[in-house]
């Protein structure tokens, strides 16, 4: 086998990339053109190495990008699983853009739909064949972004945004549990790279976090596939675009869940817990996806529902060990993929043309349809496991593996009969019903599309019927590769379209039959089924929907609570802190200090100034008797300075306290602001608290301060270059003039701006404040 | 205005004198206490009391310039001050320039007291601006 | 002195403090001012005081005496004491143009006015209280 050099892997990438970059620029039919193109030289790429994959032992990871500090080597790698996936990416992605050309070819943003499905299947691609977790991670994300705008693509529709947020909410949730998961298993593993990870299983699984590990992986994965209880995002979703829903809701990014489980099974494969989680969470969505898909009559909802089924059996399958399940699951991927995108096409096409994708109010359009009904038929027959449809393979293959499953293998395989029946029935609604029988009235005239949107459903439904009769060939350069990585030892399971006359034929004959009975009487059941208002009151949807206004609901109440508005309120937590952080780091260092006490001189005076002119100012009735007592608390000060060897600093202090005495006395003359303190007793009691507490700290700090030793070599320094240097005796003023005049530059700049903001408010006061006033 | 008779009398003197204590505080701040920032609060305050007792108008003209423009004027002093060190390329901005031209004795001449004119001119304007803003606002 | 020192200064700090807490914003005002003294005498005090010496070279010496106060420390309340004034007099003319707008300076009343969501009901209340009070000075 010749080997694949990695360069090869980014091609395909730097292809969507380039395209979705010219396609920008383009109109939206010929981006779509483009993209097609570019998705299909990628397709032919990955076609090209399905040799050099298939049989071999996967070729070594290459790191194009690495972060060595967090032991990050990023880079591609392609093995079966990964070439499946690719394959599916690129050749339904051919289809859906050339499809969304004409069946948008009115919308205006049609453009931007188009580069955002470009964008989005490079995120898949890249997200499939990561190498490493981190580059995984980023774009699994990327992907529930481009599905976010592209779900949103009507984004003048209220519902189109709801459904688009909660999509991104419940996978971008989902997707946070993943990055813990991923890194508790990259830290485990000692490696980033899944090869590595796969390779180190005995290290991760001794970790002590691995539970937590590999929970917080199922959430991410869970909630990406859409598992129960994490479906109800999917059929919302439904709001996007037809083509967006045939490509994202059917084949690719609701699987890329699987695909992670799936790659990451070779470690956990033998845990009980893995394994149960996956089989019964995976049954469980089954079951539930073919509930509600009964109880739906819009053509597009019941796929998404059906697609929920086709999800929880992937999962189902993943969680059933042995090497049959592993063959049955990238066997009905596969299959699923392609009748799902077919029929979605097909509801859009049915809805483009009739005017109507209501399954009650379709019928007989076989004859105005011919084509798009071949398709439909086609498609329907591979989804109810006819022979000679790869359906049928693929139905047969995951009963085998059902009945093969141990201990519940008889639970497993009734439920997968329920629920295959119920897939049988929603086949034939969607071919049988809304193609034959009576000619119901539509909206429109139908007719069968353009060649461009046809192709889509005729190829994917035909490429069905191809696979359903030669098996073998799919099995063995498409399958087994992918069952091989899921099981992370080699696996070679023959498919084949005739087994003989075993169990599994009459249970599958049995399961037919049970389908169309529910197709005969879904006008009974479906009706009924709606009634169950349990699903709509009870469901995990409402339980989105309350724990949003919940999350709501608490960022106001904390808001309210953090921001009340109330200036006196900030200023208590402000003080507090400021009280108790100071006191808080003395107390730790080892208790209060206080420096050594010389005498007391007759400087005392200043300081007793200070203290009485505070306490005036605190107690004063009166606003002016404060303003006099500022005043007071100022002259005290200047002396301080003056009598500690400082006199520039007394005379600033001196002429600013003059002035603003001057000032604030002025102001209150000729403005009537009678200030009264309305605070309860209560309230004052509580604020002299927070201040005594703050004044104590700050004088606690400051003894502490004073007791420790002092560094005075900065201030000599002064002393000694002043006058050499700076040429001034005034050691203060050479100071703010010459050795930080950058400093007192910058500070006189303040001075002017403030003085600026000031004329401005004025200038503005003959304006009011707020409208209304 | 209802400033009272002695106040009014003795408006010029409270103007003057400050002004020219001012100007003293200014050029000796190098060596002896004084300096921009003290020297313009003793001027500042002699034009705030004149302000007062002739009003703003009488104090606004005897400035000539509105304070605004005093600010930019100070700032602008400050600024450039700087610029003269560049003489020397290695020294830094703002490194002040001195030259002692002798005339009997040796007088000093540095950018640094321009750099203090500066502080002085933008403390002026600052606090005159702020004032006049503050009682402008009370009497309209 | 030094215990002195520190003890004034937290009285101030307090007395600041208290003020601040007030809801009357020119008592705010006032506290702010003085918590700003209690700043720039801090500064002061953590350069070490004690001498009566300015820090003031002698003629024709060429260094400061060794008794001489710590300069550095003085420079910077220098300029701390004159932005404090520009601040000081920046906050009364916010303080002023709030009393103009809402015809009080007590800050829970300004917070009634101000709060729109609660608009229900008692909004019109605290217009007309402010428009009276405003007929009233």
């Amino acid at each position: 086998m010749s080997a694949l050099h990695p360069f090869l892997l980014l091609i395909p990438l730097a292809a969507g990339l380039v395209a979705a970059c010219v396609a920008a620029r383009l109109d939206g039919r010929r981006g779509a053109v483009l993209g097609c193109g570019a998705a299909g030289l990628g397709f032919v790429c990955y076609l090209a190495m399905i040799a050099a994959v298939a049989g071999a032992e996967p070729p070594p990871a290459a790191a194009f990008w690495a972060v060595p500090s967090l032991g990050i080597a990023g880079g591609l790698r392609l093995d079966g699983l990964s070439l499946l996936f690719a394959l599916l990416i690129t050749g339904i992605g051919a289809l859906v853009l050339l499809y969304a050309g004409r069946y948008l070819k009115a919308d205006p943003r049609l453009n931007r739909l188009v580069v955002l499905l470009m964008v989005f299947m490079v995120a898949m691609l890249g997200a499939v064949t990561a190498d490493d977790v981190v580059t995984l991670f980023v774009f699994w994300e990327l992907t529930s972004i481009a599905s976010f705008f592209l779900v949103a693509h009507d984004h003048e529709k209220p519902g189109a945004r709801r459904a688009a947020l909660q999509a991104l909410l419940v996978t971008g949730g989902g997707g946070l549990a993943l990055l813990a998961g991923l890194v508790l298993v990259a830290i485990a593993a000692g490696t980033t790279s899944i090869s590595g990870i796969v390779a180190a299983r005995e290290a991760v699984l001794a970790h002590p976090a691995a539970v937590p590990a590999m929970l917080l992986v199922i959430l991410g994965c869970f909630t990406k596939s859409a598992q129960f209880p994490f479906h109800f995002w999917l059929p919302n979703a439904m709001a996007a675009p037809t083509p967006v829903s045939a490509y994202l809701h059917s084949a690719t990014m609701v699987k890329l869940g699987v695909y992670l489980l799936a790659r990451l099974n070779p470690v956990w494969q033998e845990d009980a817990l893995w394994q149960g989680l996956l089989t019964w969470t995976g049954l469980l969505t089954a079951a539930t996806g073919a509930v509600l898909a009964l109880r739906e009559t819009d053509l597009k909802r019941v796929l998404a529902y059906t697609t929920v089924t086709a999800l929880g059996t992937l999962v189902l399958l993943i969680g059933l060990a042995p090497e049959l399940s592993a063959t049955a699951a990238v066997t009905f991927l596969l299959v699923h993929a392609l009748y799902k995108a077919a029929l979605f096409l097909i509801a859009g096409i049915l809805d483009h043309e009739t005017g109507s994708r209501d399954a009650s109010a379709l019928g007989g359009l076989r004859g105005a349809m011919p084509w798009t009904a071949t398709a439909a038929v086609l498609a329907a027959l591979s989804m109810a496991g006819l022979p000679p449809f790869v359906g049928f393979v693929a139905k047969e293959i995951v009963y085998e593996a059902k009945l093969a499953a141990g201990g519940a293998a008889g639970v497993v395989a009734a439920i997968g009969f329920a629920v295959n029946a119920a897939m049988v029935a929603v086949a034939g609604l969607l071919s049988l019903r809304i193609f034959f029988g009576a000619r119901r009235p539509t909206p429109a005239v139908p007719h069968d599309p353009p060649k461009s949107m046809l192709a889509g459903p005729i190829l994917l439904a035909g490429f069905g019927l191809l696979a359903g009769i030669a098996p073998g060939l799919v099995g063995h350069w498409m399958l087994d590769g992918a069952a091989t990585a899921i099981l992370g030892r080699p696996v070679e399971v023959p498919l084949k379209l005739w087994h003989g006359f075993t169990p599994v034929l009459a249970l599958s004959a049995a399961t037919i039959g049970l389908g169309l009975l529910i197709l005969l009487g879904w006008e009974r059941l479906m009706p009924r089924l709606r009634r169950v208002s349990t699903f709509d009151s009870h469901g995990p949807s409402r339980g989105y929907e309350h724990a949003l206004a919940g999350l709501v609901a608490w960022a106001e109440g904390t808001t309210r609570a953090v921001q009340h508005g109330s200036l006196r309120g900030y200023m208590r937590v402000l003080l507090l802190v400021l009280a108790i952080a100071p006191l808080a780091v003395l107390l730790a260092r080892g208790g209060l200090d206080r420096p050594a006490e010389g005498a007391l001189d007759p400087r005392a005076f200043a300081f007793g100034v200070i203290v009485l002119g505070a306490i005036a100012a605190a107690l004063a009735r009166s606003t002016f008797a404060a303003v006099m007592a500022l005043g007071l608390v100022g002259f005290g000060t200047a002396l301080v300075f003056l009598m500690f060897g400082a006199p520039d600093v007394a005379l600033t202090q001196f002429t600013v306290e003059v002035l603003l005495v001057v000032i604030l006395a002025t102001v209150l003359i000729r403005l009537p602001i009678r200030g009264t303190d309305t605070r309860t007793r209560g309230q004052r009691a509580g604020d002299a608290g927070v201040a005594l507490l703050l004044g104590g700290s700050v004088a606690a700090l400051l003894m502490a301060v004073l007791a420790a030793p002092f560094d005075p070599r900065l201030g000599a320094w002064f002393g000694e270059t002043s006058v050499p240097a700076g040429h001034g005796r005034n050691v203060v003023n050479v100071i703010l003039v010459d050795f930080r005049a950058l400093d007192t530059l910058g500070e006189i700049a303040v001075l002017a701006i403030a003085a600026f903001a000031v004329i401005a408010l004025l200038r503005g006061a003959a304006r009011p404040l707020r409208p209304g006033n | 205005m209802d400033a009272s008779l002695i106040l009014r009398v003795s408006a010029p003197l409270l103007l003057w004198v400050p002004m020219a204590v001012s100007a003293y505080l200014l050029v000796r701040g190098h060596n002896e206490p004084g300096g921009g920032f003290v020297g313009g609060l003793v001027a500042s305050a002699g034009l705030v009391f004149y302000a007062i007792s002739r009003g703003q108008g009488a104090a606004l003209r005897a400035m000539r310039l509105p304070p605004a423009s005093w600010c930019g004027i100070g700032l602008l002093l400050g600024l450039g001050s700087g610029l003269l060190a560049w003489i020397d390329p290695s020294a830094g901005y703002l490194t002040h320039r001195w030259w002692f031209p002798d005339i009997g004795f040796k007088l000093p001449i540095g950018t640094a007291l321009v750099f203090d004119i500066g502080v002085y001119l933008t403390v002026i304007g600052t606090i005159t601006a702020m004032v006049f803003a503050l009682l402008g606002e009370e009497a309209a | 002195m030094d215990a002195m020192f520190a003890l004034t200064v937290g009285v101030l700090v307090a007395a600041a403090a208290w003020l601040l807490l007030a809801r009357d914003l020119l008592r705010g005002l006032l506290g702010f001012v003085l918590l700003g003294t209690g700043a720039n005498l801090t500064i002061f005090a953590a350069g070490r005081t004690g001498t009566m010496v300015p820090p003031l070279v002698p003629p024709g010496a060429e260094a400061l005496a060794a008794d001489a106060a710590n300069a550095l420390p003085q420079a910077l309340v220098l300029t701390a004491i004159v932005i404090g004034f520009g601040l000081a007099a920046f906050a009364l003319v916010l303080v002023m143009r709030a009393h103009a707008a809402f015809g009080t300076v007590s800050a829970e009343e300004m917070d009634e006015a101000e709060r729109p969501d609660d608009a229900a009901a008692p909004a019109p209340a605290p217009a007309a209280a402010v428009a009276g009070r405003k007929e009233a000075a």
